[in-house]
């Protein structure tokens, strides 16, 4: 069966996550930074007077490589949960690309750090890896 | 509408019948003669009756009918309503409630057996009365027909004016209505509408519907206190007969209004405080006498506005609660020790009823005692920004009151800004605004910011450093400070700029923001910017200044400074020879750091010229006799006092002013002295143990009387 992955680029890297889970996508959006909260907290977002809170997905996989950050380029991927919503700021957004349900394979072994955690598989498309996570997980901080 | 939406419906609207009923049969056994509420009961059942019989639901049609036949009868005078009749009335509404809750859940009426209860009803039914009162003349003959004409007829009006409206759909108007007050003030803030007449006109209107339409919303959202309060004379009159006790309730206030989600969350805790006011608090009829109070008791409930709070008063004029006792059970159970149980004073120890695993009952009976009671009562009240006092008299009774906000979704709150960030206050919490004029400053207690005000010392706390939203660590400049009360402790908070109040609505942060307690929530202002709310209880508790104050509000209340006596704020010194000196604060004018050189002989005195005057200075070594040898002294080790400037404490008392020169200050604590020992020099009035330091406390009356200038005190210069 087939299942349709949002995607967005990270540095180096290519995610997907299920579309499902995916309420919308935003273009850069003022965020309110909230002291004392973690690192990876970026702060609190408006979206149409319901407050999200933003995660720097990046900080979130410990993602090491060098990125090129555009602030006025990032994306928020708007997640929704049982409670609230949760946005993942991402560097870039990627289309809406369609794989085989569950036909991925396990993450390299060589995954360092939370990465490893979150990251629930690979799919191998033709010209590069997609690295499956897992949302649930994401966003229990 | 289709089948399941016409059974909801059904329950919906039989249940509400039935809350109404459960008041109403109470009520109707201090005046059984009451033929309009007979009629309305009469009329409850027999819509349900109606209804379950269109439904076909078979058992809840038989019992209703029975009900129904007993209520007729008793409605056209021709029976007497006692009490047992009222219980077994109660127990058909009941079994009527639970059959609903079951069709409600599982769309069938379950296997519950209730034949035993038809049969009562039946019984009733055909007792002949002896005393047979006549039909009040006033009273119509009723056939069934009129009945539903009435019936038809209360039906049509309540559709008219009444609709059932989805709880969610409210919030969602709520949040829309939120917007739109957002887009109202972002136009406000355009320039374009004051150069064009047209739009500031159309501003003006908007700005005006806008409003309205903001208090429109709110007001659906709010509830009488009648929907919990109508619940407990039903739960009052079967817990006072469970408990073999005479209880009459007082309710006052049902038609104070409250947020539907305080009204949901103030439910249990009031349950709560209830039974206990029956089981434990108002005695048995035979012991009342024997006290001389009346046989019956009084359990009064009481809602009001006050100081834009809502107040929940529950006063019962039974046993009241006997602090000994108390004392006695938390010991036993391990909550407090003896000796701590020993200081306490009598309202500490009655608030020891709200430790977790509390509870007083001799016997455990079904109806409370179960040990999870009050701290949960507290926890709850707590959550919503309530706060639950105690007043007990021993033999007289208790009073619980309970003070709980109007609503939790809109504050008035007080915009601040510290470092581009900007910051709500409730204004639940805020005292006063002040700003620090040229020549006033912020002084230093050893490392702590404080301010002087009226004659006071207002611990500060700095919200950029308390939110790390600064490197700099210097306290020098504070321009703006919003007083704030933290219980009964007040502390200054010193921010950058203070905007304006506004009344702002409180959203909730996501659960990845729970382990930051400083904010209890954030809202959005006009500009669309998302803006933080203080959490000022976390906020004083996370700083060291007013750790204490929070746990002290939970142990005393509001009311209790001689509970507070017992710990003061005491200034730690050094005296000579590393020895640890506590000053009594109180006393204690200023902390100052005087040049050496700056001291001058008058006579065999040491003064200082200070602020005009001449301030007479007196050496720790002067006042308290030394025993040891200078070498000695110095073997003791802790750091030398500073070569430059000495530090000084200056008293201010009613005979003169002194200060007294100490090797250095330590700290400033908040301490309860306990386990003093007396001390073996004049000048110290006895010692305790300090943070694993033997402490000496000053006698500021001897001090006072040895170093000022004699009678005439000060002398100006």
């Amino acid at each position: 069966m087939k299942t349709q992955l949002s995607t967005f680029y990270l540095g180096p890297y290519f995610f997907g996550l299920d579309v499902k889970r995916v309420q919308e996508i935003i273009r850069f959006h003022e965020i309110s930074p909230v002291p004392l909260a973690p690192p990876v907290i970026s702060g609190l977002i408006n979206l149409r007077g319901d407050i999200v809170t933003a995660i720097d997905l990046g900080l979130r996989l410990e993602i090491e490589e060098d990125r090129v950050i555009d602030k006025e380029m990032q994306m928020n991927v708007v997640i929704r949960t049982e409670e609230n919503s949760v946005s993942l700021v991402v560097d870039r957004v990627g289309d809406i690309i369609e794989v085989e349900e569950g036909q991925y394979e396990k993450p390299p072994e060589t995954l360092k750090g939370s990465a490893k955690e979150l990251i629930v598989g690979t799919y191998k498309l033709e010209d590069r890896l997609l690295l499956l996570l897992d949302i649930d997980k994401i966003i229990q901080i | 509408m289709s089948d399941d939406s016409i059974v909801k419906e059904f329950v919906i609207e039989c249940l509400e019948g039935l809350s109404q009923l459960d008041v109403d049969f109470v009520t109707l056994e201090t005046a059984p003669d009451d033929n309009q509420i007979l009629s309305r009961i009469f009329r409850n059942i027999h819509s349900v009756k109606g209804a379950a019989g269109f439904l076909a639901f078979q058992k809840l049609e038989a019992l209703a009918h029975a009900g129904e036949n007993v209520l007729g009868r008793l409605r056209d005078g021709n029976l007497k309503l006692t009490a047992e009749r009222t219980t077994v009335l109660l127990a058909m509404v009941d079994a009527i409630r639970e059959m609903l809750n079951q069709i409600d859940q599982t769309g069938k009426e379950g296997d519950g057996d209730y034949s035993a209860l038809v049969h009562q009803l039946k019984e009733i039914y055909q007792v002949k009365e002896d005393t047979v009162i006549p039909a009040p003349l006033n009273a119509p003959a009723v056939n069934v027909e009129s009945v539903e004409k009435t019936i038809a007829q209360a039906q049509a009006t309540a559709v008219d004016s009444n609709i059932r409206v989805n709880v969610e759909v409210l919030d969602k108007l709520m949040n829309l209505v939120g917007e739109l007050v957002l887009v109202r003030n972002q136009l406000c803030q355009s320039p374009e509408k004051n150069e064009d007449p047209q739009l500031g006109a159309s501003y003006q209107r908007l700005n005006a519907i806008t409003s309205e339409l903001q208090e429109g919303i709110m007001k659906t959202r709010m509830q009488p206190v009648d929907n919990i309060f109508g619940k407990f004379p039903r739960i009052v009159r079967d817990l006072s007969s469970a408990c073999g006790k005479k209880v009459h309730l007082e309710v006052s206030g049902r038609e104070t209004e409250l947020d539907r989600s305080v009204i949901e969350a103030i439910r249990d805790p009031l349950t709560h405080l209830i039974r206990n006011a029956i089981d434990h608090g108002i005695e048995k009829p035979d012991q009342r006498i024997a006290k001389g109070k009346s046989q019956e008791g009084t359990l009064q409930l009481k809602a009001y506005h006050e100081g834009g709070l809502v107040n929940i008063d529950i006063i019962d004029d039974g046993n009241g609660i006997d602090p000994d006792r108390v004392k006695n059970k938390a010991i036993e159970k391990g909550i407090v020790s003896s000796e701590e149980a020993e200081k306490m004073s009598e309202l500490e120890a009655v608030r020891l009823i709200f430790k977790p695993g509390f509870s007083t009952a001799e016997q455990i009976t079904n109806v409370s005692g179960r040990g999870v009671g009050m701290d949960v009562v507290k926890s709850n009240i707590e959550n919503i920004g309530g706060l639950v006092e105690i007043d007990t008299v021993l033999g007289k009774g208790s009073a619980f009151k309970i003070k709980i906000p109007l609503t939790l979704a809109i504050i008035p709150a007080m915009i601040v800004r510290s470092h581009q960030n900007r910051f709500a206050i409730p204004m639940s919490s805020l005292v006063e605004l002040l700003r620090v004029e040229k020549g006033q400053s912020i002084e230093m207690v050893h490392g702590a910011p404080v301010y002087r005000l009226r004659g006071q010392l207002l611990p500060l706390l700095y919200l950029d450093k308390e939110l790390k939203l600064t490197q700099d660590v210097s306290f020098s400049k504070a321009t703006n400070i919003v007083v704030l009360l933290v219980g009964d402790r007040h502390f200054g908070l010193v921010v950058d700029q203070i905007h304006d109040t506004q009344e702002v609505v409180v959203k909730p942060m996501g659960k990845q923001l729970k382990s930051v307690n400083v904010f209890s929530g954030a809202t959005i202002l006009g500009d669309g910017r998302v803006c933080l709310i203080l959490d000022v209880i976390n906020l004083a508790k996370r700083s060291q200044i007013v750790s204490e104050a929070a746990q002290r509000v939970e142990r005393s209340g509001q009311n209790s400074h001689d509970v507070l006596s017992q710990e003061q704020m005491l200034v730690i010194a050094q005296s000579p020879g590393n020895g640890r000196l506590a000053i009594p604060f109180e006393y204690v004018a200023r902390l100052e750091k005087f040049e050496r050189t700056k001291t001058e002989k008058l006579g065999d005195r040491t003064v200082i010229q200070y602020r005009g005057k001449i301030l007479p200075l007196i050496s720790l070594t002067e006042i308290l006799p030394e025993r040891r040898s200078p070498e000695r002294l110095e073997m003791a080790g802790g750091l030398p006092p500073d070569p430059e400037l000495m530090d000084v404490v200056v008293f201010h008392h009613q005979k003169g002013s002194v200060g007294v020169v100490v090797d250095r200050i330590i700290d400033i604590v908040e301490q309860e002295v306990k386990d003093m020992s007396p001390s073996s020099r004049a000048g110290a009035k006895g010692c305790f143990i300090l943070n694993d330091r033997v402490t000496e406390i000053l006698d500021v009356d001897f001090i006072v009387d040895r170093g000022s200038l004699g009678a005439k005190g000060e002398v100006a210069i």
